[in-house]
Parts: C-alpha cells; structure tokens; sequence
C-alpha cells in the first residue's frame, strides 16, 4: 500500500509584509526635514592676534548706515564694488580686503558687500569695525 | 516489490519571525535616535547670490546661533547674551567638545552691526572662527 505522507508546508503570508514596508517608509519620508543649512563662510581673526601688514596691503571697504559704500577714499556704488576689487586683486594679489561698518549699519548691507567681496574673487577678508 | 517514497528534506528558514525582528529593530533606533532640531528665533535671512553660498560640511560639527531682530542671541536654543559671557562660555564648551566646530550665523538682517561685531568678538574669544554667515538665495 503507498501511503501518501502530506508534507506540512508553511507558508508565510508575505504579501501584507509590503503594505508594513510602505507604511514605515512613509512614516521616514514625512519625517525626515532635508536641512539646506546654506551661507556665506568666512575665517575670523583670532581674537587679539594682531598682525602687522603693511599699509599698501590693505583695501579699507568703509559702509555707512544708509548703505553708502567707500572703497579707499571713492564713493561707488554696490554694482561697481566687484569690479573695483577685482581689478585691485590683479595689481596687488597680497591685498586684504577690510570691510569696516559703523554701528549702525544693517547686516542686510554689510551681507550684500560681503557677497560682492566674496564674488570678486577675493580671498583674504576681514571684518571690524570702524573706531571712532 | 515494495515502493518506498524517500521523503525530500526540506530546507526551508523560518522567516515568519524575521519581520518581528526587523520591527523590534525599527522600533530601537526610533526611540534611541534623536532628531537634533533647534526651534532658534524668528528672523528674517538677508540674501546673496548663489555663487559665494556654501553648504555647512556637516550638521554634527555646526553650532547654531541665532540672533533676531531686537537683538536676543540664542545659542543651540539656548538664550545666551554678550554682557553676561553666557555666550562666550557655551560657544567655548562646545569648541572644547568639538575642536571642529562650525558656527552657523542665523542673523536677523535687520540687526544692526554693532551687536553683530559684539557676537563675533565673542566667538573670536571663544576661538571658534570658522564661521558661516546664514543667506538665503537672491531671486533673479
């Protein structure tokens, strides 16, 4: 006699294991906030580390509190600052770009000189403010 | 003549319980990780052009401060202030923490200079120099 021994086969139901997946993978999508943490870098000086440099090495960039700009003694607006410093650069690549606001200067301004700054291609700037 | 089955061997994993460990996995790591968020203050981020705007390397290495339209600082959604070194002393202790520290500068654009020269004298103090100045992308 051939007796048929049914084997037990179990299985799994794999097919609500997607639905689960899916569901966490919602979860981490409306979770997850993608930072975009963007500006403008820049290295301070250290604090008391005074350098001498010399006097021809340095570009005094003065802003005022209604947003005018001086570059070594010439007025000029924001639109010319870029190429002004760019041509300076090219004469002198030692130049340290010295942005100096008065207190009373908004940081809008001061971002918007920094940025002309940075995009003239200028590597060495520093910040201060202006002694009375 | 006898017929004999040979019963086949079956080889099967049981992977019934390999989801529930999966999902005691999931539910580890959600409750151990913390999602490092800081509320900060309310400003407004002056704007630059895409050009000389960078992204901070790493959210891990970065610091937070923030200061708003009236002046208050916050630092890491702590409020700390200039006259009283509160945040000279926790921009050092994490400086000391992390020696690659970033700073992140979320200022107000309508902050006047002078308080802004104040916090940074801070950091220089505190030698966390490498800073980034929070912009936004300028709209052509």
């Amino acid at each position: 006699m051939i007796r048929k021994k049914r084997i037990p086969v179990g299985e799994i139901p794999l097919c609500s294991l997607a639905d689960i997946s899916f569901l966490i993978l919602t979860f981490f999508l409306v979770s997850t906030v993608i930072y975009a943490d963007k500006g403008i870098p820049l290295a301070l000086p250290m604090y008391g580390d005074q350098m001498n440099v010399p006097k021809k090495n340095i570009c005094n960039v003065f802003i005022n509190d209604v947003g005018l700009i001086m570059v070594s003694e010439t007025v000029m607006p924001i639109a010319l600052l870029k190429e002004n410093i760019r041509q300076r650069i090219i004469e002198n690549p030692d130049l340290i770009i010295s942005i100096k606001s008065v207190k009373d200067t908004p940081y809008k301004t001061f971002i918007d000189v920094l940025s002309e700054i940075k995009l003239s291609g200028a590597g060495k700037i520093s910040i201060a403010e202006m002694e009375k | 003549m006898k017929f004999e089955m040979k019963r086949k061997l079956q080889a099967n994993i049981p992977t019934a319980t390999m989801s529930d460990i999966v999902f005691m996995l999931i539910l580890f790591f959600l409750t151990v990780s913390v999602l490092k968020n800081y509320t900060g203050l309310p400003v407004i981020l002056p704007d630059a052009d895409l050009e000389v705007i960078r992204k901070i390397e790493s959210r891990r290495h970065t610091g937070y401060l923030w200061i708003d339209k009236s002046g208050a600082m916050s630092y890491n959604d702590k409020i700390v202030g200039v006259e009283d070194n509160s945040l000279y002393s926790s921009v050092y202790d994490s400086k000391r923490k992390d020696p690659q520290l970033w700073m992140f500068l979320q200022y107000d654009s309508r902050v006047r200079m002078e308080i802004i020269t104040k916090a940074n004298n801070e950091l220089r103090k505190a030698t966390a120099i490498f800073v980034n100045f929070a912009t936004t992308t300028k709209q052509k």
